[in-house]
């Protein structure tokens, strides 16, 4: 993207305003937008949600000068989420959104892993992905047999819904969730807008799915979110300790507003519907504004060139399309992976590398595994398994 | 009056398999030739809902009764306790029901009275019937020393149930005849529900109240009978049959 990010200031911290009107918008459609439409409103928000989390743990280790500037970024953020977030209707249900997350987590991850230059880096992407995969196989299960429901109302075709690294085998002992981080002296700038990307996302992920699983009734339900918001806050880790621990607190602010910039760009390039583009539009140069800001308070208080950190550029943005043949590819190539310290290992070699995690594992499915229980036996058909007449009565077992 | 969302609709509903024909291929051929990572079906999901029901912790129960002279609950006071609680249960959804009207007011106020369709004083007036059973309810369960503001096990239910009836009525973007359709299934469950209501009363030997439940019940049988008529009428005519 040839936006040059040091020239452009984008809107002034001070004209940035809202109301409350504007806001809370009409909503788009779950029945005709774009899933991709969907796709970036749950991740602009995973994103937003992100600088606001992380602007409070700055503050509260630093409450110094930096915390008025802080503040009042914050407060626009926290109405930048809200006019982003607000956009999902009402009739999209807790499970449905949850589908769209894990779509979120597949496509969007999926395209980061390829772009991403670090081969590592790209490898612990490839890895977060196919876990995700098998999350939306999960949830769609859950939708098909407790709701009745199609996921692929949801999915629009663009995903496959079928068994990924199956979830029961991807809890791990945090020894084996920590990874190598970047070097911020000598990493690609696209590494670090990836990381800081995937880690928001995935946080955003894991803060749902803690927030609505108590909303189901059915216990299978309610068991498949307490296993698989698990499974999201080891990714969080994951993702989070790729970044560089040597990254002061300004530099990683830095960083997140430009990551902030460049998928607003990629949103705005990508995005079909007109009323959602121009929130783009509009967040891309607030997001300037938010960048130019924090450049500013790295040259006062570091005393830094914020020129060692950023690019000129931006890199070509986040791809969203379906990813479907790099997916399978990386299903076939790489299931059977599993992890070791911050190294991947084939599975047959788990019990001697990694006897912690089989040790943790064993004990949490020791009372069985929820997304085996919910998708035992299961595959996804247009329309549900009752099209095939899978069901308690076609088995007889109402008698 | 201009409805400008109408103007901006999209290029239509996305969420069937033949929005993308080639991308559908893909997805069922990749889903038939995976396996599953294991064997079984829904009745896993069922054995695992059926350790958790055989625990049979309740959603709630009524408040404390005061205990009787042998210290037990006799046949009356579990007469009583059932009454109460289905008491609860219409007088939680007479009150929702005038705010469902109210919300079917403010949408035809907006979008003017066509025909067919209620009128507005038509949706006045039920709304009104409505919370006069609100308040009869709420002096029924007073007049029998319960305590009105008590949610029971029953009103939580049908709260829980109903939920999408507000849903539906409070969304700008729904339809007239999409909110008949919802008032529809809040009339047919309300009928019934004055109907046990009546059963009940007049079993426990509460005839004053049996009577005034009878004519509530009549007001509910007119409401069902027109929400019925002016969702048949609507959606016949947008299909031009």
């Amino acid at each position: 993207m040839t936006l040059d990010i040091f020239k452009e200031k984008g809107t002034p911290l001070d004209e940035q305003r809202f109301t409350w009107r504007e806001l809370v918008q009409a909503p788009t459609s779950k029945l005709d937008d774009d899933a991709f439409t969907r796709v970036r409103i749950i991740l602009m928000n995973g994103l937003e949600a992100d600088r606001i989390r992380t602007s409070h743990a700055m503050a509260r280790m630093m409450n110094g000068e930096m915390r008025l500037p802080l503040a009042k970024i914050r407060r626009i953020e926290q109405h930048q989420q809200t006019m982003v977030n607000w956009l999902l209707p009402a009739d999209l249900s807790p499970l449905e959104t949850t589908i769209a997350f894990e779509q979120v987590a597949i496509e969007v991850t999926a395209s980061v892993a390829l772009r991403e230059p670090d081969e590592y880096m790209a490898q612990v992407y490839r890895f977060g992905l196919l876990e995700d995969f098998d999350h939306l196989y999960r949830f769609s299960g859950l939708m098909d047999r407790v709701m009745g429901a199609d996921a692929n109302n949801i999915i629009q075709n663009y995903s496959d819904i079928m068994p990924g690294r199956p979830t029961m085998v991807e809890h791990r002992a945090p020894e084996d969730d920590l990874r190598e981080h970047y070097t911020s002296a000598t990493a690609d700038p696209l590494t670090k807008l990836h990381a800081a990307t995937i880690t928001a996302s995935e946080n955003q992920t894991h803060d749902y799915y803690m927030t609505i699983g108590p909303m189901f009734a059915d216990p299978i339900a309610r068991q498949l979110y307490a296993e698989i918001a698990s499974i999201e806050e080891q990714h969080v880790t994951q993702y989070e300790s790729m970044m560089d621990p040597n990254e002061s607190p300004l530099e990683k602010w830095l960083l997140h507003e430009a990551m902030e910039v460049y998928n607003y760009l990629g949103c705005m390039a990508y995005e079909t519907n007109p009323r959602v583009k121009d929130i783009w539009t509009r967040f891309v140069d607030y997001e300037l504004g938010h960048l130019h800001t924090v450049m500013e308070l790295f040259k006062t208080i570091e005393n830094r060139d914020p020129a060692e950190i950023l690019p000129q550029t931006l890199p070509e943005p986040i791809d969203y399309q379906s990813h479907r043949q790099f997916v399978r590819e990386t299903l076939n190539a790489e299931v059977d992976l599993r992890a070791s310290g911050t190294q991947f290992i084939h599975k047959d070699d788990e019990a001697d590398r990694s006897p912690r995690s089989i040790e943790y594992r064993e004990h949490m499915n020791s009372e069985g595994s929820p997304s085996e229980i919910v998708a035992a036996g299961y595959t996804w058909t247009p329309g549900t398994e009752l099209t095939e007449g899978k069901s308690a009565f076609a088995r007889g077992a109402s008698a | 009056m201009t409805r400008t969302g109408a103007k901006q609709a999209s290029s239509g509903n996305r969420t069937g398999m033949q929005t993308s024909p080639e991308l559908a291929e893909e997805l069922m051929e990749g889903a038939s030739s995976a396996m599953p990572s294991s064997e079984g079906g829904v009745e896993n999901i069922a054995e695992s809902r059926g350790e958790y029901i055989a625990e049979g912790f309740p959603i709630g129960s009524m408040p404390m009764m005061p205990a009787s002279e042998e210290g037990e609950a006799d046949e009356e006071e579990a007469g009583m306790a059932v009454f109460l609680d289905k008491l609860s249960e219409r007088l939680a959804f007479e009150r929702q029901g005038v705010r469902l009207y109210e919300a079917l007011l403010n949408k035809c106020q907006t979008l003017g009275e066509s025909a067919p369709g209620p009128t507005l004083e038509e949706i006045e007036h039920i709304g009104s019937e409505e919370l006069q059973h609100f308040l009869l309810v709420n002096n029924a369960i007073t007049e029998i020393g319960g305590d009105p503001t008590v949610q029971s096990p029953c009103a939580d239910v049908i709260g829980v149930a109903s939920l999408g009836l507000v849903q539906i009525l409070t969304d700008p973007r729904s339809s007239l005849p999409q909110c008949l359709q919802a008032m529809l299934t809040a009339e047919l469950t309300d009928n019934d529900g004055w109907q046990l209501l009546i059963k009940l009363a007049d079993n426990l030997g509460f005839d004053d109240m049996k009577a005034e439940f009878e004519t509530a019940l009549a007001h509910e049988e007119e409401h069902l009978q027109n929400v019925r008529n002016w969702l048949s009428e609507c959606v016949l005519e947008s299909a031009q049959v």
